[in-house]
């Protein structure tokens, strides 16, 4: 095929250091942001689920704020608007707090779905067994919840992997910064755009696969009863 | 100084100029969603055939429109296909039609979710009281599916607000470039102008969007 | 059955907003004695036995566990739940816990009773109800009758003093009901104190050392099985009983 003819390989293996660069730092924010999204969604789930008084307000306008604005803007405003109160953080820091103030009410919202999920019946059996609120949240609501959770807490990783692209807009040397650059510098358009979506699906496809087999072997081995 | 930075907002149409902005990824957004809406549908359709030929290609396609982050579509329809094809996208133009592709596979998806998920003992009472298949298609399954797509199709018009706040990675002058436009002319007589501006697009964006997303979780709530 | 009074209801009364579901019950449940509660659904047998358990904090009155009072929430509940038993209708296994584990469960983590001793009660109780080879099966691996099963012997492990059943049978398919019956009718020869709600009029006649009638919220008729089914004092249980016989239809 002629696209793949014209390729100049020799542009495309002198640059891919560069992607490899740029993918370690897509991954690294990525991680972070997850992990620290985990975290944040885990204690607002509860939160949620136990309607904490005046916390599971605050935790509420949290989530309708944080779903309902891009993750660009947020960036922005952490990145150019925070130094003026002073508070000055690196671009990698703003990329994964921004992250993280997204992907904590995605992930909030899937485990609390996975909390709601378990059937009052299964508390009163553990309560009737004796079972103080403690032992019952480790040893009963969580597992199952957790696992019901699955699907949707993969789904929101593939999501903020995805949106860690848009980090190159403050100024992060991210897979989409590089491609911007060498298409700006040399116009080997073509070469730069491939490698771009073969960086993405190397990370990517993966954790989507990944997902999908976690996803059905909970269904298959499900607790249903 | 704090209280300085906010006037920066009543210069003059600065105002005006950030709304003025923020309308012109609401114009993709719109243009994009009420393209994807009818091409989603018979997507989601098409995606229901049997054939394993017409599956392979839906598949194939929803899922790669899927798995990229958006500004790598994006990038490719305004970097790749104008050198690839030779033609001169506008920055708008291929804005639109990535937007479309995507709330497209997006829709699709959800077209789909909601056809399959009608139990088929529904098909079958209605095939029981004689109904023709127009019948069952047009009486029992599509006012069905209508209840569980409407929330998701205003959810999806939200998270169309919120994609395309891209765009400005490629170059287009919305409200985020506006804002540094501001910014930039006004460094010396508003240093802290960066705070408010930013700030005051987040709110824009928060007002544009939740509205919608208030009314998709009530209407999901009321239909379940 | 001797005639100290292990668990006693003084003045019940158990509201859900307007609506009154128990209104002034007064009852002793003695020491090995089971008791069996009848009624139309509706009556509040179910919230009789929550409230035993603290499940349902009542609007009035009292239950009292050798003289303790029950309260739901109150700091001593879960100390008192570990003394009352509690089976379900819908069973309520954890489904992500295996047999064994789903019975050493609260006994090793509430109670802080050794594993190794746990083990071993729950081998007796299990071989006792036929299941012990099932003892690595998940819930979802098991039938309806062999799961109820379980969650008594679940139950029966915490060494409870009284023994709750709501309706364990309702949701089985007929031919599981017996084994779980069986059960439980063991458990009454061995002098366990029980309440039990239910619909199996045969069964409960057979079990029971008194009925207690509920209906509309209060005890209509209280009696001795035998003395209940065949010469019921009160209306409404005559009319409670002639719903569960069925007269051949007349050929004409």
């Amino acid at each position: 095929m002629g696209f793949w003819n014209q390729l100049n390989t020799e542009f495309m293996a002198r640059y891919l250091p560069w992607y490899v660069d740029a993918a370690k730092l897509t991954v690294t924010i990525a991680f972070w942001g997850i992990l620290f999204s985990l975290a944040v969604g885990l204690v607002c789930s509860v939160i949620r689920y136990y309607r904490v008084p005046v916390l599971h307000r605050i935790v509420a306008v949290y989530i309708e704020l944080s779903r309902n604005t891009p993750l660009l803007v947020q960036l922005f405003f952490l990145y150019f608007g925070l130094p003026k109160l002073g508070i000055v953080l690196s671009a990698e820091s703003c990329a994964i707090i921004g992250l993280t103030f997204l992907g904590g009410s995605y992930m909030a919202e899937s485990l609390r779905s996975g909390l709601e999920s378990i059937e009052k019946s299964q508390i009163e059996s553990a309560q009737s067994l004796g079972m103080g609120q403690m032992l019952m949240m480790k040893e009963v609501i969580f597992p199952q919840a957790l696992a019901i959770s699955v699907p949707g807490v993969c789904a929101n990783m593939i999501f903020l992997i995805k949106e860690t692209s848009v980090v190159s807009g403050i100024a992060l040397a991210d897979l989409m910064y590089v491609t911007k650059d060498l298409i700006g510098l040399y116009y080997e358009t073509d070469e730069a755009l491939l490698m771009l979506v073969i960086a993405y699906l190397i990370i990517l496809l993966p954790v989507s696969i990944l997902a999908s087999i976690l996803e059905r072997r909970l269904r298959y081995a499900g607790f249903g009863n | 100084m704090l209280d300085s930075g906010i006037s920066v907002l009543f210069l003059g149409r600065n105002f005006l100029r950030l709304l003025e902005g923020l309308w012109v990824t609401m114009r993709i957004s719109l243009v994009a969603v009420i393209l994807s809406i009818p091409l989603g549908i018979l997507f989601g359709m098409f995606m229901t055939l049997k054939n394993p030929l017409t599956r392979a290609v839906s598949r194939v396609y929803l899922e790669f429109i899927r798995i990229m982050p958006q500004l790598v579509l994006l990038f490719i329809a305004y970097f790749g296909v104008t050198r690839a094809f030779g033609w001169n996208l506008s920055a708008e133009l291929s804005a639109v039609i990535v937007f479309t592709l995507w709330g497209t596979a997006e829709m699709g998806d959800l077209v789909r979710g909601a056809l399959i998920s009608i139990p088929k003992h529904q098909y079958d009472s209605a095939a029981a009281l004689g109904m023709s298949k127009v019948q069952t298609f047009g009486l029992i399954i599509v006012p069905q599916t209508m209840r569980r797509l409407i929330p998701l199709t205003i959810n999806l018009t939200t998270r169309m607000i919120k994609t395309t706040s891209l765009v400005v990675l490629i170059g287009i002058t919305e409200v985020l470039k506006v804002g540094k436009q501001i910014i930039d002319a006004n460094r010396f007589d508003y240093p802290t102008a960066a705070l408010w501006v930013y700030g005051v697009i987040f709110g824009l964006y928060f007002l544009a969007c939740w509205p919608i997303s208030s009314l998709a979780k009530k209407l999901e709530q009321r239909w379940r | 059955m001797d005639e100290t009074i292990q668990l006693q209801a003084a003045g019940l009364k158990k509201k859900f907003g307007a609506e009154t579901v128990l209104n002034g019950i007064d009852l002793d449940v003695h020491k090995g004695e089971v008791v069996v509660v009848l009624g139309p659904s509706g009556c509040g047998k179910s919230t009789l036995l929550r409230c035993m358990n603290g499940l349902e904090a009542p609007t009035e009155g009292s239950i009292r566990l050798d003289g303790e009072t029950i309260t739901s929430g109150g700091r001593n509940i879960t100390k008192q739940r570990q003394r009352i038993g509690m089976v379900f209708q819908s069973y309520d296994l954890f489904p992500h816990k295996n047999i064994l584990d789903n019975i050493t469960l609260a006994p090793v983590k509430v109670q802080k009773r050794s594993k190794a001793e746990v083990e071993q009660q729950a081998e007796k109780l299990l071989k006792r109800v036929g299941l012990w080879e099932k003892r690595k099966a998940y819930p979802r691996e098991l039938s309806g009758g062999q799961k109820q099963r379980v969650a008594i012997v679940r139950a029966l492990c915490m060494n409870p003093e009284v023994m709750l059943f709501d309706e364990v049978t309702a949701a089985l398919d007929p031919e599981m009901v017996r084994e779980v019956l069986d059960v439980m009718l063991e458990l009454a020869q061995q002098g366990l104190t029980m309440v039990i709600v239910t619909h199996e009029m045969q069964f409960a006649r057979a079990i029971a050392d008194r009925i207690i009638f509920l209906d509309g919220g209060v005890i209509v008729e209280e009696a001795e099985p035998e003395q209940f089914f065949t010469n019921p004092q009160t209306q409404r249980a005559k009319d409670f009983l002639q719903t569960f016989t069925y007269e051949k239809r007349k050929t004409s």
